[in-house]
């Protein structure tokens, strides 16, 4: 266990590794240099004021060596500053954090409710009017936009109840009811999409089990149905729902940055969002590299779970 | 992994003789979903190509005497801000977002694919490496990748065509290559082998052609999330430039200031994006259980 941890890690870093070049060499792509981009509003500049202000960058310097010091920054916790605020840019993202997170954990508990129940019954009604029913629903969640979800929820509310959801963020000390409004209507809509994956894969897992010799023992003992399908079946259907869920924790962040944007929360995503559209790279940089982790980190997490969920699959041998 | 031919189902070969016809009428049958599905993309291919015979009024005027209009005789599905008339631009942007959405999945499997092909059957190292630098790719979120991208290439219709494929890039190679490695083991390839054909020729001419079920499986998969990808790059101002009329921009921050004012604004666009993609999703799914069953369920 601890040699194969220490494998996954190891494995996990170079990952890493070759993302933060990937990202620094996206970013590099773009025609024109920062400081162009950054002053075609401006109109003229002056070459001596363009050079001194790559200087002050730090972008007249080598790509590799502005590699190094990009990761020499990242393993010292400094994130470099911000082009548009003339702050840390740790500063700035740092309070953002828990606004996406409280976010996202929502969305998937929206998820996992809505997700799990729908694709047992549908599962256990195969074929019937009911699962076709369920089976649209769920498709219908993948297919509509989650922002544009928000957006008709938002006129819903304001049509047929002449109420529009505060659209100033409120923090959770402050009022929590209208804090909780905030969050529950853009975790629905971006729940809904997520509990179509977890509908399908739980559906289809358990479709798979349901046909397994223990399954039909249990039906033969007189065991009741819905011991069978909760307790007998369920359980070792769970394995492939756990990885569609730990991969949506990791995806939900890209259908935050539009969903955060239409709900006017002040989180990681719509600041990502905000920062592409200044061209502020040093915090762009930063946080791709920041979702890039959180998405490692989940997927190390949900092959630590497999070992707690399903004793068959033993790390390390 | 050896495997007996008898295992391979070969992909998108019809079981019984039949004509094209014949086997049309008999997915129709047996998926009545999916036929919808596809009859819904033919629709909306039909209102690509000839949308300037569709169009009501021209897409890109604006009338200054009319904006913000509800649905009306005239206007039949309203007009925006600017006056412009929504059903016509509707139609237009059916052209958009089917161009961007195949361009841009055929152009990422087919990328993804050559590297597929190419990884599962070099095998060994070459293969193990590929591996690694896709798990790269995939790590990131598939909308934060194409964000990135192209908000470094700068808008235009090419770079956000450029900037959906990329992601879409592991995720062929994956589909690809696993085929592939079941597919090299065959005898006929051994045969080939042991004929001296080059490695290249037996790639590309004895091994690419059995991998079109998956090919299409993946295209038709693909294509929603491009198209919902088009989408929310255009509604963040990343997307297609002006004066294309795209769905996406259509519910832009224009459109949600305007929203209460005249809810059509943001209705029928958000109805085309999803009819679209669920279109693809259904057709997707139904050529998924028919040209390659191993897939069901992924």
């Amino acid at each position: 266990m601890k040699t194969y941890l220490l494998q996954r890690l190891v494995i996990a870093l170079l990952t890493l590794l070759g993302m933060s070049v990937v990202i620094f060499t996206l970013l590099r792509l773009a025609p024109g240099d920062i400081v162009d981009i950054l002053f075609s509003t401006a109109g003229y500049v002056s070459p001596s004021e363009k050079q001194a202000i790559m200087k002050e960058l730090g972008i007249d310097r080598p790509y590799w060596v502005q590699y190094v010091d990009w990761l020499r920054q990242i393993l010292t916790g400094d994130l470099g500053k911000s082009y548009r605020y003339d702050q840390p840019a740790w500063e700035i993202i740092r309070p953002l954090v828990p606004v996406t997170l409280e976010l996202a954990a929502l969305s998937i508990l929206f998820a996992v409710v809505i997700g799990v129940p729908t694709g047992v019954v549908s599962a256990v009604r195969q074929d019937t009017a009911l699962d076709y029913v369920l089976r649209v629903f769920s498709l219908a969640g993948l297919a509509m936009p989650s922002f544009w979800l928000g957006m008709v929820i938002i006129l819903g509310l304001v049509t047929w109840f002449a109420w529009i959801p505060p659209l100033t963020y409120v923090p959770l000390g402050e009022n929590f009811k209208l804090h909780a409004v905030q969050f529950l209507l853009p975790a629905l809509a971006v729940g809904y999409r997520s509990s179509a994956l977890i509908m399908r894969i739980t559906r289809s897992s358990l479709l798979e089990v349901m046909r397994e010799d223990y399954i039909r023992t249990a039906w033969a003992k007189g065991q009741r149905g819905r011991i069978v399908i909760w307790r007998h079946a369920l359980k070792n259907a769970m394995l492939p729902v756990v990885t569609v869920i730990g991969i949506e924790f990791a995806f939900l962040i890209g259908g935050l940055v539009v969903t955060e944007t239409v709900f006017n929360l002040p989180g990681v995503a719509r600041f990502l969002v905000q920062a592409i559209l200044w061209r502020d790279y040093p915090v762009v940089q930063n946080l791709v590299m920041f979702i890039a982790i959180v998405v490692i980190l989940s997927n190390l997490a949900v092959d630590m779970l497999y070992g707690v969920l399903d004793p068959r699959v033993r790390y390390g041998r | 992994m050896a495997v007996r031919p008898a295992e391979i189902a070969i992909p998108g070969r019809p079981r019984a003789r039949s004509g094209a016809g014949a086997a049309l009428w008999r997915f129709v049958r047996k998926k009545p979903l999916g036929a919808a599905g596809g009859a819904l993309m033919l629709v909306m291919l039909l209102t690509a190509v000839f949308a300037d015979l569709l169009q009501t009024h021209d897409p890109i005027a604006t009338d200054a005497a009319y904006t913000l209009g509800a649905p009306s005789t005239e206007h039949w599905l309203g007009t925006d801000h600017l006056g412009r008339d929504i059903y016509s631009r509707i139609v237009h942007g059916a052209r958009v977002s089917l161009v961007v959405g195949v361009a841009s999945t055929l152009l990422g499997s087919v990328l993804g694919g050559i590297i597929g092909l190419l990884s599962g059957y070099a095998g060994g190292k070459t293969d193990l490496v590929t591996q690694r630098i896709l798990d790269i790719l995939q790590g990131l979120p598939l909308l934060v990748l194409a964000l990135v991208m192209s908000a470094a290439l700068g808008p235009a219709l090419h770079n956000v065509v450029i900037a959906i494929s990329i992601p879409i890039i592991p995720r062929a190679a994956r589909v690809i290559r696993s085929s592939v490695l079941s597919i090299r083991e065959m005898q006929y390839v051994e045969a080939a082998r042991s004929l001296g054909i080059n490695h290249m020729r037996i790639a590309f001419r004895h091994i690419l052609p059995n991998t079109i079920g998956p090919f299409i499986v993946l295209c038709t998969a693909q294509l929603g999330s491009a198209i919902l990808v088009e989408a929310t790059l255009s509604y963040l101002g990343l997307g297609v430039p002006e004066p294309y009329p795209s769905w996406g921009r259509m519910l832009s921050v224009s459109a949600a200031e305007y929203a209460q004012k005249a809810p059509h604004l943001v209705l029928f666009p958000g109805i085309a994006i999803s009819l679209a993609v669920f279109a693809s999703n259904l057709l997707g799914d139904a050529l998924r259980d028919t040209l390659d069953p191993r897939l069901r369920g992924t």
